[in-house]
């Protein structure tokens, strides 16, 4: 790889890496392990987990945070409420890209509309929470409604909706995935759009040419070829969806049945770090398989070509 | 035009439907943060942004109309003995608690509102929670006809960046409480310190920027003298040590920040700017290292056989070959590094809570019940301004980098 002609001193290598791991180590490794430690202490990190142990009560000695992290009935509404965040947001992101990019690519105006979807992107989550919370807002005191929402409600003639603060929490989880699909449907689109103009010409004017509708088209070649690219955003978009934080700490604190999990560690940090450990290792220990998947993936990929 | 030709045409409609509304949508909730923030704070909270090019009427003149006109007048000049465009004689029944008595009580035996409904609700004792409600509206108007109530502004003004911008939180605004002459108002001193107050946007601006641009350009400084390394200098444990890197990407931020802040406070580094650059000059680390490795590595050979002929040694090969040629891959690089460092908030909140960020500051601004949406809009805005200004000045760089990201393992 590296031409003989380029001599180097043994030395060398190391004062150039030396700033990036020495960096990584502490900032990076250290950390990490040190995690891994706490999640197996109380909560001031002194002593073993084992100790909050009540006696008669069921307990995983040691790890016991654990126990608490998967059976801990907010915990298990948090667990819910992530495995729906992906089960819905992911096709729904990977879903809305894909159409948008679809679409666009038979228009002239192309440039301008990506920029627009994509445009959340350069949006903090804070900030797409203010502008969702103002969409969302309820008045409720009689006055008129100044979220656009509830004000093409009530100007239907229906009645006003409490869209973050309802009874029904299918309501608020709903509201905040609209809020997700909003910001990330940009990133899929983007990514979807460069697979499919890699997508052979000749191939898909062969197939029209023979009378294939544009329906077949995407279905049956389009379709296939960037099917890849779709497992890869995929499996990108699960990984983001895993760690939901921001939104849900700016809109609803995980208050009304909307709890997830790293919303949940945010809130131990101070009052119980073992158990808030517990719930970082937990988050990582689901993020390990879906990465495998997609390097599995990317190997294969790479092959094919 | 042949009918071939139009059909087509037609066919395509769809298509500009579904993409120009899904852009609308996209479009909308974000205009609506945007032109509320030019808003007066009555205005905001009595009529939709969507109103702002529309001339609302006074507010209270309808229900005014249909209560009080028959006897008053539109103007409420039709009665020489009740003229309620006399501030004198409304001041008193501005209160709703006033007026409901007054309206009870009737003139000489004759009730004194014309309209049968209104009449009912305000005789009925039994309602007259509901009847003080209905009141209030047309009691804001007689103060709005007599000059001596406080018309709601709906003019489009710049006020609430301003308020925003210097942290004030009165009922009124700066601008207004520090007018031509006024040389302190409350914790305000009425000139170009009051950008500097802690609870202010001003503020939380300079510290965004203290905190992104070097926490932007250390990482990649370093990033790009080990991504030499593992393209061009030959070391043991090269390969492992590249994929143990490609692997600590994995790391989510939130499983370090507790034993980190915990490290700080020994150090002494808690709530210090030197303290966040090197978190997120860490976390920018692994992805930084693998993009700009597979860049250099990418680089013909023969350019560095060439310059190293040429007498020049790895240390000048990195800083006159390998870092001008591999500015395309920085710029993506810096772009991604920049908007993830200005727009978060929960490294921000752990590690420097002193010196609160713009995303903090918006987040000590949100009222549940919706009192200040007027200075909210203002600061999301201000903390939009300059990412959004990068990602359109950059997105080229942006997509490529996203495009190189997204088949990492």
């Amino acid at each position: 790889m590296v031409p003989k002609i380029m001599k180097q001193g043994t030395l060398t290598p190391w004062l150039y890496l030396a700033a990036a791991l020495i960096i990584m180590l502490v900032f990076i490794v250290y950390p990490t392990i040190n995690t891994a430690v706490l999640s197996l202490r109380d909560k001031t990190g002194t002593q073993s987990a084992a100790v909050d142990c009540v006696p008669g009560q069921a307990c995983w000695g040691v790890f016991d945070n654990y126990h608490y992290a998967l059976t801990d009935s907010e915990m298990v509404q948090a667990l819910r409420n992530n495995a729906l965040w992906i089960l819905l947001t992911v096709p729904g992101t990977v879903g809305a890209g894909l159409l948008f990019a679809v679409l666009t690519d038979r228009v002239r105006y192309e440039r301008l509309a990506k920029t627009i979807i994509f445009l959340p992107m350069a949006i903090s989550f804070v900030g797409a929470g203010v502008i969702w919370r103002f969409v969302y807002y309820l008045e409720a005191g009689g006055g008129s409604q100044i979220g656009v929402l509830n004000a093409i409600i009530t100007a239907l003639g229906g009645q006003p909706i409490a869209w973050l603060t309802n009874r029904s929490w299918i309501v608020n989880n709903t509201s905040l995935w609209i809020v997700w699909i909003w910001l990330w449907s940009g990133f899929c689109m983007t990514i979807l759009s460069a697979a499919l103009k890699g997508v052979p010409a000749e191939l898909l004017e062969a197939a029209r040419v023979d009378g294939a509708t544009e329906w077949h088209v995407f279905w049956r070649i389009m379709f296939p070829i960037i099917l890849p690219t779709i497992t890869v955003v995929a499996t990108t978009m699960v990984i983001n969806v895993l760690k939901v934080f921001d939104i849900v700490f700016v809109m609803t604190n995980g208050l009304n049945g909307t709890e997830v999990i790293a919303n949940r560690m945010f809130k131990f940090i101070v009052t119980n770090q073992g158990r808030s450990m517990a719930m970082a290792v937990l988050l990582i220990a689901l993020t390990i398989p879906i990465m495998i998947i997609n390097v599995r993936r990317f190997r294969e990929q790479e092959r094919i070509r | 035009m042949n009918t071939e030709r139009i059909k087509r045409i037609l066919g395509r409609i769809p298509v500009h439907v579904i993409v120009i509304s899904m852009v609308v949508i996209w479009l909308v909730p974000t205009l609506g943060v945007f032109v509320t923030s030019f808003r007066s704070r009555q205005a905001v909270r009595t009529s939709g942004w969507w109103t702002v090019l529309s001339k609302p009427s006074p507010l209270g003149q309808q229900e005014y109309g249909t209560a009080c006109a028959s006897c008053h007048g539109a103007g409420g000049k039709a009665m020489a003995t009740a003229d309620l465009s006399d501030p004198e004689v409304v001041a008193e029944y501005m209160k709703t608690n006033r007026l409901l008595p007054l309206l009870r009580q009737g003139v000489n035996g004759q009730p004194m509102v014309q309209d049968p409904e209104w009449q009912a609700l305000v005789q009925d004792t039994s309602r007259t929670k509901e009847a003080l409600d209905a009141l209030s509206p047309v009691s804001q108007y007689l103060g709005t006809l007599s000059g001596s109530g406080q018309a709601v502004e709906y003019g489009l003004t710049a006020s609430n960046w301003l308020d925003a911008l210097v942290g004030y939180k009165g009922t009124a605004t700066y601008q207004k409480d520090c007018a031509p002459g006024v040389s302190e108002s409350g914790k305000f001193k009425c000139n170009a310190s009051d950008l500097l107050n802690p609870e202010g946007m001003a503020r939380a601006f300079l510290n965004s920027l203290l905190v992104t641009i070097p926490a932007t350009l250390l990482p990649i400084l370093f990033a790009a003298l080990a991504a030499y390394a593992f393209a061009w200098l030959d070391f043991r444990g090269r390969m492992w040590m590249f994929a143990l890197l490609v692997g600590l990407q994995i790391v989510p931020l939130q499983m370090t920040l507790v034993p980190i802040a915990q490290l700080y406070s020994k150090l002494g580094l808690q709530s210090s700017f030197i303290g966040i650059w090197l978190f997120h000059t860490g976390f920018g680390l692994p992805y930084a290292i693998y993009l700009l490795r597979n860049f250099l590595g990418g680089l013909p050979r023969d350019l560095f056989e060439s310059i190293y002929l040429d007498g020049a040694n790895h240390w000048t090969a990195f800083w006159k070959l390998a870092l001008p040629l591999s500015v395309p891959a920085i710029a993506s690089l810096g772009i991604f590094q920049f908007l993830w460092v200005w727009n978060d908030l929960l490294v921000a909140i752990i590690l420097l809570p002193g010196n609160p960020v713009l995303t903090y500051q918006i987040t000590n601004l949100i009222d549940p019940r919706g009192g200040n949406w007027h200075l909210l809009t203002a600061a999301a805005f201000l903390s939009m301004i300059v990412p959004m200004l990068v990602f359109l000045a950059f997105q080229r760089y942006f997509v490529r980098g996203l495009l190189a990201g997204a088949v990492k393992g």
